[in-house]
């Protein structure tokens, strides 16, 4: 997915002058072609990530196109005030892209690993928080950052994820993606959970349960129209993200069916990090599944919350 | 350097004067640190800065960043005086309908960033300077910088990066008042030696009064100090200049004034005048 979203940007930045990529001493070889071709507009640079973001803003004020990368603590935790301050009260196109979003670096422990990003990044007015599922959306997505008004947060997956969205779907900013139908459940997931999502809904058709799947690639602004009209056919809905359950997809959904004020009996949970740091290491997967986030935890969660919706309709 | 006893002419005491009025009608404000920069900010908008009021996103401008925001009472005042904006808006300093806030914004027009928390302004300084320099602009970046500010680290981040990048069209001003909100900087954190620490970045370093008009004018009319380099010029200040008892007081921070200090603030600016 890195690699991909890098070399958008060196294609993109090929046709058009305005686009500029700053590294924070990324990996060596990061983007050979685009310092070749294009020196000019490209700038790997120290590990200084406030003062990056400070360079990016400045650049954009002065109508340049910026598209920063380092990893994705650094480029959010590490420089938040920078970003709330230098790009997000100006409103300024910069877009900055989180290598390892959620547990891509779990084995290197919880300074690395990126669960509080995205709830970090909803705070700021006008931030739009981007979280595809596969390098093939991810393809499809970075276009469309071009002319977008003001920043934009890119949260990348491992790499090599497997691909689960439609080559065929143009990718829109804001946009929510229906990804499976069924009226006995619905699961909303972001990112790379797409994939156990849409899993754990085949597994609960061979059972008999029906469960939609909407994909939500963009965190924020949030498809509230897509994901209300989903909502209110579902008697059991899920959020599954990569992502401590406070701030993220799920404090997002919550919001939102809270306000909508439901007459129908229903039931939520969200699926995530349960506002715990991870004390494993593993793999991204192992460490998943030992913190609640798989298919048979939404499979499980599912069951229960219809059970439980059973009940309440008694 | 003596800068404590540099006198002021008339028309910075008027600068001052207005100053005072925005404080007493607000109510609130940060005089000494406006004070300190009266000189500098004075000389940038009279003899140095290119800029179109009528236009203040003119592509051929002069970028200038108040990096240390807080002194933004001495830049509204030109500002308004340049015609920027209605002077009538230095009245309403700080009101809930008010185009003039606390801290500088970009919705006032002439200033390019909003600033206020410290350690911003160098690092989008710099951020133009390259966007001019791919641009091939002439145009020169001046980022005005506090001492207390530079305790700040994105400051040396923004210094090491301009260093390497040898932004020659980058102008730091740093207002080298030595005292910042809690005592003397160096009681809290001394920053000496000052002009070493810039050098051993890659700038060029200049050391003037910066209350001496002459003084600033000629410094900030032959730059780049060294082709090649960034430029610093370090302005020798007094916090709270050209009010006595206001001068390296640090009660004068952040102060709520009375109605007797507003009078003596007053003498001391104009004579036994009072407020307009």
């Amino acid at each position: 997915m890195r690699k991909t979203v890098l070399n958008e940007v060196y294609k993109l930045a090929k046709q058009d002058k305005r686009i500029f990529f700053i590294g924070s001493d990324v990996g060596a070889g990061t983007l050979d072609e685009f310092k070749k071709d294009i020196p000019e507009r490209f700038f790997i640079e120290g590990i200084y990530e406030q003062n990056l973001t400070g360079v990016a803003a400045g650049l954009a004020l002065e109508g340049k196109i910026v598209y920063f990368n380092t990893i994705a603590t650094f480029i959010t935790r590490r420089n938040f005030e920078q970003v709330v301050l230098d790009l997000g009260l100006h409103h300024l196109n910069v877009r900055l892209i989180g290598n390892g979003g959620g547990l891509v670096y779990a084995p290197l422990g919880p300074t690395h690993q990126a669960t509080d990003d995205i709830a970090i990044m909803r705070a700021i007015p006008g931030m739009t928080i981007l979280c595809p599922a596969d390098a093939e959306e991810m393809k499809r997505l970075v276009p469309t950052t071009v002319e977008h008004k003001g920043p934009i947060y890119i949260r990348l997956g491992k790499g090599g994820d497997p691909i689960v969205t439609n080559p065929k779907e143009p990718f829109i900013i804001g946009k929510a993606y229906p990804m499976r139908q069924g009226n006995d459940a619905l699961i909303i997931s972001t990112g790379i959970c797409l994939k156990m999502s849409l899993e754990a809904a085949d597994e609960l058709a061979k059972q008999g349960i029906k469960a939609a799947v909407v994909h939500v690639p963009t965190v924020k602004p949030l498809d509230e129209k897509t994901i209300l009209s989903l909502a209110s056919k579902a008697p059991v809905i899920v959020s599954v993200e990569e992502h401590n359950i406070i701030g993220g997809l799920g404090s997002a959904i919550s919001e939102l069916l809270a306000e909508a004020n439901f007459s129908t009996a229903k039931r939520f949970k969200r699926i995530g990090i349960n506002d715990v740091f991870p004390e494993k290491y593993g793999s991204q997967d192992s460490l998943m599944k030992y913190l609640g986030i798989s298919q048979e935890s939404i499979i499980k969660t599912i069951k229960e919350l219809g059970k439980e919706n059973g009940k309440a309709k008694k | 350097m003596d800068t404590i006893s540099t006198k002021l002419d008339k028309r910075s005491l008027e600068l001052r004067k207005q100053i005072v009025n925005m404080m007493k009608k607000a109510g609130k404000g940060h005089p000494a640190s406006a004070f300190s920069i009266v000189e500098i900010i004075r000389v940038l908008y009279d003899d140095i800065l290119k800029y179109n009021p009528k236009n203040p996103k003119w592509a051929l401008r002069d970028r200038f960043i108040l990096s240390k925001g807080h002194g933004c009472l001495a830049l509204y005042v030109i500002l308004a005086e340049k015609g920027f904006f209605p002077k009538e808006e230095l009245d309403r300093f700080c009101a809930l309908d008010g185009l003039l806030g606390g801290h500088p914004e970009t919705k006032i027009p002439g200033v390019e960033v909003a600033t206020g928390s410290l350690g911003h302004g160098l690092a989008v300084g710099i951020g133009m300077v390259l966007a001019a320099r791919y641009d091939k602009a002439k145009h020169k970046v001046f980022v005005l910088i506090g001492d207390g500010e530079s305790n700040e680290g994105a400051i040396w981040e923004g210094a090491l990066l301009a260093g390497k990048h040898k932004l020659d069209s980058l102008v730091v001003i740093q207002d080298y008042n030595k005292c910042q909100s809690y005592n003397r900087t160096c009681e809290v954190q001394d920053l000496e030696p000052l002009t070493d620490k810039w050098k051993s970045f890659g700038f060029a370093v200049k050391e003037i009064d910066g209350h001496d008009i002459s003084q600033v004018k000629k410094a900030l009319s032959s730059l780049p100090l060294e082709k090649g380099k960034p430029s610093i010029i370090i302005c020798h200040t007094v916090k709270g200049k050209g009010v006595s008892f206001m001068e390296y007081n640090t009660k004068w921070h952040h102060p709520k004034p009375t109605d007797d200090e507003y009078e003596q603030m007053y003498k001391e600016v104009c004579g036994e005048e009072k407020a307009k």
